[in-house]
């Protein structure tokens, strides 16, 4: 199966049905998508496929083939820049695990709304559990990253 | 090993391990008479001498410095706060520095607040064990730098400056800390070495430090337990018993074995491994291997029975008094105005995201190393090598940081230590394994908060005036039957069952706390803020009961019973201003308040709802005002009242664990709901300025939050919420 995962090729040997997130924290050693649930409930394996945010838990590898599969690892340019830089400004991270997850579902929201309101950072983030509950300051986060990108 | 040798290792444990017992015994320190986390600190930290280049700082020739942490980071910033007292001291340059979990000499690492004999993270006591050990080994670290450079530059050394890791003099020399560092460390260890005055703390108090860790946590390149992929490192999930108390009978694994992927399938002391090359392997082996179980002893019960049989506990007298003033019955015999109310709390999950986990790897020369969450080092390095059987020196620990806590890392049992250990031992020490839990296992084989009820009575005069005040508690303990037994429960009183009650600050003249304690297999265990996660809610929940049968203000209501208690009366006086309490809410919405110590800091907080159309609150924005002593960083204090009370509301509005059959319901974030970012109120935190030693952080900002809220929803509906979480409370 081919895919291209981080903007480069690859081959990839493996069960259809193993989920992304097992091929690449186990089979390809990219550890920065985190295992939370296994169910699409709490967002800790988001990724991009095709520039969309999805659950890499509930994404089989066969899903993917002829796809785009970005994260957290190959997340580059100019928005993810600024995101991250907007999280360590602001101190976001508490225990971190969560947050490979939040900065990939920030980065999929900005690159389609530049200027989110409060509410369509709730609509967009709220499958994102953060059980140390950094929530404000992810919440403030977005915004001050929405700021940079919009000067 | 068996079970009956786990019973032996547990017995091993208690004796050999006195020392453990006794540090323990400061742990439960609310209720310890006289305490004072100053003085504790202050007389063990009184002899220092130690070499801080041996233990605690190291400094490498390319300017690197590695501080060895006591304590273990979950996400609650300790690391990042050594670091500062530290670099306070030290002036090394921060953007050099690095933290490491240090371990295996409790010489060293002792907590402090446990009397220095064990090493652990827990209590909220980090930085209170760590005020003047890091300080004051940065100031002898930085003391003999200057010594070796005065030295080699044959200059006095009170003429030597220090900055961002050079040393400097007048004349124009200077060197960094990394070309001295050799030389220094062979150095004479001065004496006794000054601290900075607090009007000289650079760093202490104020912004200027940005955590160290920000940013790899924010780029994904932090590595937890779960990141592991050592050479050959194998993955095994756990078949625990399905019912607490059950014990492995039989299994049968051919099939699974012959799976793509799959190693091994073996017996641990607490179930069945199932190890693979990968975790999707092993979870597709597990689905095929059958387990026979023995569950004659195991837990059968249902959550609506336990209730019942708390109910029936609480409304009688408790076992034991734990704590007893003035005199009750009569108080309650002759008063015109009595109140009570039952307070019911359930199980609770820490449903950390990194669902619980550890690593093994016995290497050629007789070592095993053991990678995870070692909130209790000492402990977890003697049971290693028990189930090894090898000698607690042979443990190399690595301490990982962890994707939460909440307590849970610091199991009394070491259970997935055991795990990983037995399972790597069970195929022949032939690979390293990491024992990883699937969410599901994480929510289903414990540990717990444990479930508890309060029957709350109160005695008042004719004018209002608070005569008398009773609590029946009814629950599990969590020191019962573990190594902290010895420590923790005297007189038959767990400390961590009443703390926050027994000690409850307000001045009436009669109260009396009675505890039945309960047994149950199901595993409990300290769960943020532990005791107070109850205490504070039944004790201010049922005072703003009081108050409005009373017909007085709460605010108001409460300072006047605590004339005596001057921290509490300032944080209460703080949040109530700060939130504008006496004037006129938000049209639509309801305030409550109030106010708990635990872990030697105060917190008060006002919450501000409305209530939704299920009639459950919708929470806005709460105010918390906290005294901690000296706030050492206090955007770390503001971020940890945020996070605790969203972690509190969390569990009040939505989370609970519900036994069926003694089978745990909840499996998943689907049915055990926690907050999520759309219902987290907007949290403005106010910092009591201190001169006093620091105190907790941690934890604190977990036990206001709920009564607040309840108070502020008797405000909005005049309903009382007395069984959580609160959409329960409405379906009752």
């Amino acid at each position: 199966m081919r895919i291209t995962l981080n903007g480069q090729t690859r081959e990839i040997e493996a069960d259809p049905d193993k989920p992304l997130l097992w091929i690449l924290r186990d089979d390809l050693g990219l550890v920065g998508t985190k295992y939370g649930c296994g169910q699409a409930l709490c967002g800790a394996c988001t990724v991009h496929v095709d520039g969309q945010a999805v659950r890499a838990c509930q994404t089989s590898i066969g899903d993917v083939i002829d796809r785009a599969v970005v994260t957290i690892e190959g997340a580059f340019g100019r928005v993810a820049e600024v995101v991250e830089a907007s999280w360590t400004k602001l101190d976001v991270p508490q225990c971190g695990y969560c947050q490979p997850g939040q900065v990939m579902a920030a980065i999929g929201l900005l690159n389609t709304n530049r200027k989110p309101s409060d509410a369509e950072i709730d609509d967009a983030m709220s499958g994102n559990l953060c059980r140390c509950n950094t929530y404000q300051r992810i919440r403030a986060a977005i915004h001050e990253a929405a700021r940079v990108l919009g000067a | 090993m068996d079970h009956s040798s786990l019973a032996t290792l547990d017995r091993d444990l208690r004796t050999s391990r006195r020392s453990f017992l006794i540090g323990a015994a400061v742990f439960g320190s609310c209720l310890v008479v006289g305490f004072s986390a100053e003085a504790e600190v202050s007389q063990v930290a009184a002899k220092p001498g130690d070499n801080p280049f041996v233990g605690y700082v190291q400094i490498a020739p390319d300017d690197s410095v590695t501080i060895y942490s006591s304590q273990m980071d979950m996400g609650q910033g300790i690391y990042h706060g050594i670091a500062t007292l530290v670099q306070e001291e030290l002036d090394a340059d921060w953007s050099k520095i690095s933290v490491v979990g240090g371990f295996g000499n409790v010489a060293l690492y002792g907590n402090l607040l446990l009397g220095g004999v064990v090493q652990m993270t827990g209590g909220s006591s980090g930085t209170a064990s760590s005020w003047l050990r890091y300080r004051q080994a940065g100031a002898t670290a930085r003391a003999m730098l200057i010594a070796a450079a005065a030295e080699s530059w044959s200059v006095p050394a009170g003429e030597i400056k220090t900055e961002n890791g050079f040393v400097s003099h007048p004349s124009g020399k200077s060197a960094r800390y990394g070309a001295l560092a050799a030389r220094a460390a062979s150095g004479q260890v001065p004496g006794k070495v000054g601290l900075k005055e607090p009007k000289d703390w650079k760093y202490i108090g104020n912004q200027t430090l940005p955590r160290y860790d920000s940013r790899p946590k924010s780029e994904g390149r932090q590595q937890y337990t779960i990141d592991l992929h050592e050479r050959g490192m194998l993955t095994a999930v756990m078949i625990h018993p399905p019912l607490f108390g059950a014990t492995l009978r039989s299994f049968e694994a051919s099939k699974a074995k012959a799976m793509k992927g799959v190693v091994d399938v073996v017996a641990t002391p607490r179930g069945v491994a199932v190890v693979a090359t990968g975790m999707w392997e092993a979870i597709k082996a597990r689905e095929v291997v059958t387990v026979e179980w023995d569950d004659e002893k195991a837990e059968k019960r249902s959550s609506s029975e336990i209730a019942d049989e708390y109910r029936a506990a609480a409304d009688k007298h408790g076992e034991v008094v734990a704590s007893n003033v003035g005199d009750v019955d009569t108080a309650f015999a002759n008063a015109p105005k009595l109140i009570e109310a039952r307070y019911e709390f359930p199980y609770l999950a820490h449903a950390s995201l990194e669902p619980t986990n550890a690593a093994a790897r016995m290497n050629p020369d007789g070592t095993l190393e053991v990678w995870g969450g070692h909130q209790m080092p000492d402990l977890y390095q003697t049971v290693a090598a028990k189930v090894a059987g090898i000698t607690p020196d042979k443990v190399i620990l690595r301490v990982m940081k962890t994707g939460g806590g909440f307590g849970r890392r610091a199991s009394v049992d070491s259970d997935v230590i055991v795990e990983a250990v037995a399972t790597a031992k069970a195929i022949g020490w032939k690979a390293p394994v990491k024992v990883q839990w699937t969410r599901e296992d994480d929510m289903r084989a414990g540990r717990y908060r444990p479930a508890f009820m309060h029957k709350m009575r109160a005695a008042l005069d004719g004018s209002g005036n608070l005569l008398a005040l009773r609590d029946t508690l009814v629950g599990q303990s969590i020191s019962r039957g573990t190594v902290m037994e010895a420590a923790l429960i005297k007189n038959g009183v767990d400390l961590l069952s009443v703390e926050g009650m027994a000690n409850q600050p307000y001045a009436i003249p009669n109260v009396r706390v009675e505890l039945t304690t309960t047994n149950s297999p199901v595993p409990v265990l300290w769960w943020r803020a532990v005791g107070s996660t109850h205490t504070a809610y039944a004790l201010e929940a049922f005072m703003d009961e009081i108050a409005h049968a009373a017909g007085k203000d709460p605010v108001e209501f409460r300072l006047a019973l605590l004339k005596d208690k001057p921290r509490h009366a300032a944080v209460l006086r703080l949040a109530a201003e700060k939130a504008g309490w006496g004037t006129p809410a938000p049209a639509g919405r309801f305030r409550g308040v109030a106010v708990a110590e635990s872990f030697h800091s105060y917190v008060a907080q006002v919450a501000e709802i409305s209530v939704n159309k299920s009639g459950l609150p919708r929470v806005h924005r709460v105010v918390c005002a906290i005294d901690c002593g000296v706030a050492v960083n206090p955007d770390q204090v503001r971020a940890q009242m945020e996070g605790g009370i969203g972690f509190g509301l969390g569990a009040i509005l939505k989370s609970r664990i519900t036994l069926d059959k003694g089978r745990i319901v909840e499996g998943n974030f689907d049915g055990y709901d926690v907050l999520r970012i759309n219902e987290m109120p907007s949290v403005e935190v106010h910092i009591v300025k201190s001169s006093a030693p620091p105190t907790g952080v941690g934890e604190p900002g977990v036990p206001p939050i709920g009564p607040a809220v309840a108070n502020a929803m008797f405000n909005a509906t005049g309903k009382r919420i007395r069984i959580l979480p609160f959409g329960d409370s409405e379906k009752s």
